[in-house]
């Protein structure tokens, strides 16, 4: 955090001592972003600010609410004002079509961050930064694999039924178990992506499953639900961590805490910085014409108790 | 109506009003038993008062016994930290947001209106508790201000219903809509998260072997049925609901009666509100109650009540609200595929309603020719 703090504070002493002639050369990037319904995506806003002044960019960012049509007259105002680039964290999936053709006859060239869209061209964007949903599940079943010494009844707290995360998610994870026989996923069921239903989900698990005895480890596609499961856990008289492994992702501070009081055993990263991935792919872009890969994949990490109390330093104030 | 209930000698309704004669005629057949004393025992209400339920307690039965199926150690109890441990309790423990949320919900419902309010209530009282836990207030101030947030909303809900006359479904989406809005502000679009033994003790806490929720839901249930069934309260919502321009020409206060049961149902919602947030020891904004007001709602007309106003039942609402979370435990004990959960619950649900259709039903074939008669 204070390195982050450093380095903005010298980009604004750097942007400052060069002077309003460099001013009018600086990138300036429109940023449409879904809204702040989380604590993940207000941690994404955060960091592309910091990105963005780490490099002396000019962010705009415009809080869409959840609607598709904000983000569609946001873009539309960027096109207007003749930004250099527009950044896109698009709420819903379909329905971008005429608004990109609109950004690319104006020449102005458009990254999508943390989610797909579908277009029949897919030149109207530039490229997507975003993270890949099944290596983060496989992440977390290769390292269950490791973790786990014998046969192992593994339950798995599934997301919101049908979202594509928690479909990926799971895909990755599945083939990992298939992989290693030793692995059973004995019961699966969705909690929502919520610490609620995480919890109610898990208490019931662990009555179906003998008091939990037979339980070996909690596969969470978040760490919010794994938090209630783990609540879930204790509250049964087992330890969590211990006589249940817990293995989730996101890589939200919480689950750091978690990890440093040794209820959870490992989490995958999702990384709220997807647009500095943007800003090195648009500045080469802008530099040299280097066009960038259809998919800009963030890196995936899995972090462990070892270095949890470091990482939940890092990370309270950024979510 | 020559044994007319309303010739209670405490009564302070106009005995001969069309309003209440209406009223009693849809008079919930629970304030029976619970007013079974001398002098009232004349009242008729149908030959077995308990008849009119069946469809609800067998409703539960068929449930539990589909529970007890799909999973052998349903009803299996044992003793955890001082705390009796096993789904039963879980499904009790797991329903008390819901039902403390049908105990308002009843009242509101009874008196012709509705509030889609409460699940938006849940998360602010949440939230004021989550914030004000951590900002250092002492736990007893903490719950006072969550409760009178909630109190707060439903006297706002009160307030535009009964005074400026707004039709309750759309004042209560505003707020719905808006309090989450509020409780986000509150949050600061995070989930706050505290550590407070004592304000967890709400939810973590155990009286006599049972979760705390649940007591707070017998607590709640009691004084909620006291209010309505041992004074006049009760019967003066019925005739509100029956009709609200009678009611008031037979000298009920209307305005305030309504008032009143938007204020319980804030209430209840916050102590929902406080029972969630104790869980996860943390105020969720986004998450906290959402579509809670729709199970409400459901419990309240599995039980029975109307929504059209008028005959309400308060036990039965509750004995509703267990139904669908002794389902919810069992669909996740199953193991089915998560993607048939909602199915198995609309299924079920419609059995309940279907059963309970007057013309369905066969409690009163003539219900079908003779409309209102009872």
């Amino acid at each position: 955090m204070m390195r982050c703090k450093f380095i903005g504070i010298m980009a604004l002493a750097l942007v400052a001592a060069t002077g309003s002639a460099r001013a009018a050369d600086r990138l300036v990037v429109g940023f449409s972003q879904i809204g702040s319904e989380s604590g993940w995506r207000a941690a994404e806003t955060k960091v592309a600010k910091m990105e963005a002044e780490k490099r002396g960019i000019e962010l705009k960012i415009s809080d869409a609410q959840q609607k598709e049509e904000n983000q569609i007259k946001a873009v539309r105002s960027f096109i207007a004002q003749g930004v250099d680039a527009i950044f896109i964290a698009p709420v819903v999936a379909t329905g971008w079509e005429a608004v990109l053709k609109e950004a690319k006859d104006a020449k102005i060239p458009v990254i999508l961050l943390d989610r797909g869209i579908d277009v029949k061209d897919e030149g109207l964007y530039l490229t997507v930064v975003r993270s890949d949903a099944v290596y983060e599940g496989q992440v977390a079943g290769e390292w269950l694999a490791k973790a786990a010494t014998g046969a192992c009844n593994i339950v798995e707290l599934q997301g919101t039924v049908g979202a594509s995360v928690a479909i990926d998610r799971k895909k990755g994870f599945e083939k990992i178990v298939s992989e290693t026989p030793r692995l059973k996923i004995v019961r699966t069921q969705s909690g929502d992506f919520t610490r609620a239903k995480g919890k109610e989900v898990m208490e019931s698990f662990i009555k179906a499953e003998n008091g939990g005895k037979t339980i070996c480890a909690m596969y969470a596609h978040n760490d919010d639900m794994a938090i209630g499961g783990i609540q879930a856990i204790k509250a049964a008289g087992l330890k969590p961590g211990k006589d249940i492994l817990v293995v989730s992702i996101d890589g939200v501070p919480d689950i750091f805490k978690a990890m440093a009081d040794g209820e959870a055993n490992a989490s995958v990263e999702l990384t709220p910085d997807m647009a500095g991935p943007a800003f090195d792919a648009l500045l080469a872009f802008k530099a040299n014409g280097t066009v960038p890969p259809k998919w800009i994949k963030t890196t995936t990490r899995l972090y462990q108790p070892d270095t949890a109390k470091a990482e939940y330093e890092r990370r309270k104030d950024l979510y | 109506m020559t044994n007319s209930p309303m010739a209670r000698p405490s009564s302070r309704q106009s005995v001969s009003s069309p309003a209440a004669e209406g009223a009693s005629m849809r008079m919930s057949p629970e304030a029976a038993p619970l007013r079974a004393a001398p002098g009232f025992l004349k009242r008729g209400s149908g030959p077995v008062p308990g008849r009119r339920f069946l469809p609800q307690i067998g409703g539960l039965g068929l449930v539990l016994l589909a529970d007890w199926l799909v999973s052998p150690q349903f009803f299996a109890l044992r003793l955890q930290d001082g705390r009796l441990f096993g789904s039963v309790i879980d499904v009790l423990n797991r329903g008390a947001p819901v039902t403390l949320l049908s105990l308002g919900m009843t009242l509101v419902i009874a008196t012709g209106g509705i509030d889609l309010s409460v699940g938006a209530v849940i998360a602010i009282s949440g939230a004021v508790a989550a914030s004000l836990v951590n900002g250092g207030l002492p736990v007893p101030l903490t719950i006072i201000a969550a409760l009178s947030a909630g109190i707060l909303c439903g006297a706002w809900n009160g307030l535009l219903i009964s005074v400026l006359r707004i039709q309750p479904i759309v004042a209560t989406l505003t707020l719905m809509v808006a309090g989450r809005g509020i409780a986000q502000l509150i949050t600061e679009g995070v989930i706050v998260t505290f550590v407070n033994p004592s304000l967890s003790e709400i939810a973590d806490g155990s009286w006599f072997y049972l979760p705390a929720p649940v007591m707070l839901v017998l607590g709640m249930l009691a004084v909620t049925l006291v209010l309505v069934r041992a004074t006049a309260l009760g019967l003066m919502i019925e005739a509100v609901g029956v009709n609200r321009r009678a009611s008031e020409l037979a000298g009920i206060g209307a305005r305030s009666i309504i008032f009143l049961v938007y204020v319980w149902s804030g209430l209840c919602a916050a102590v929902a509100g406080l029972v969630l947030t104790a869980d996860i020891k943390g105020a969720d904004a986004n998450n906290a109650g959402l579509w809670l007001e729709l199970d409400a709602i459901l419990a309240v007309v599995i039980g029975g009540t109307s929504l059209l106003g008028g005959r309400f039942s308060v036990v039965m609402a509750v004995l509703g609200a267990w139904i669908i979370q002794a389902m919810n435990t069992g669909i996740l004990l199953s193991g089915f595929p998560p993607e048939f959960n909602l199915i198995v619950k609309s299924v079920v649900v419609l059995v309940i309603l279907v059963v309970q259709s007057p013309v369905l039903g066969g409690l009163n074939p003539r219900s079908l020719f003779c409309g209102r008669g009872r």
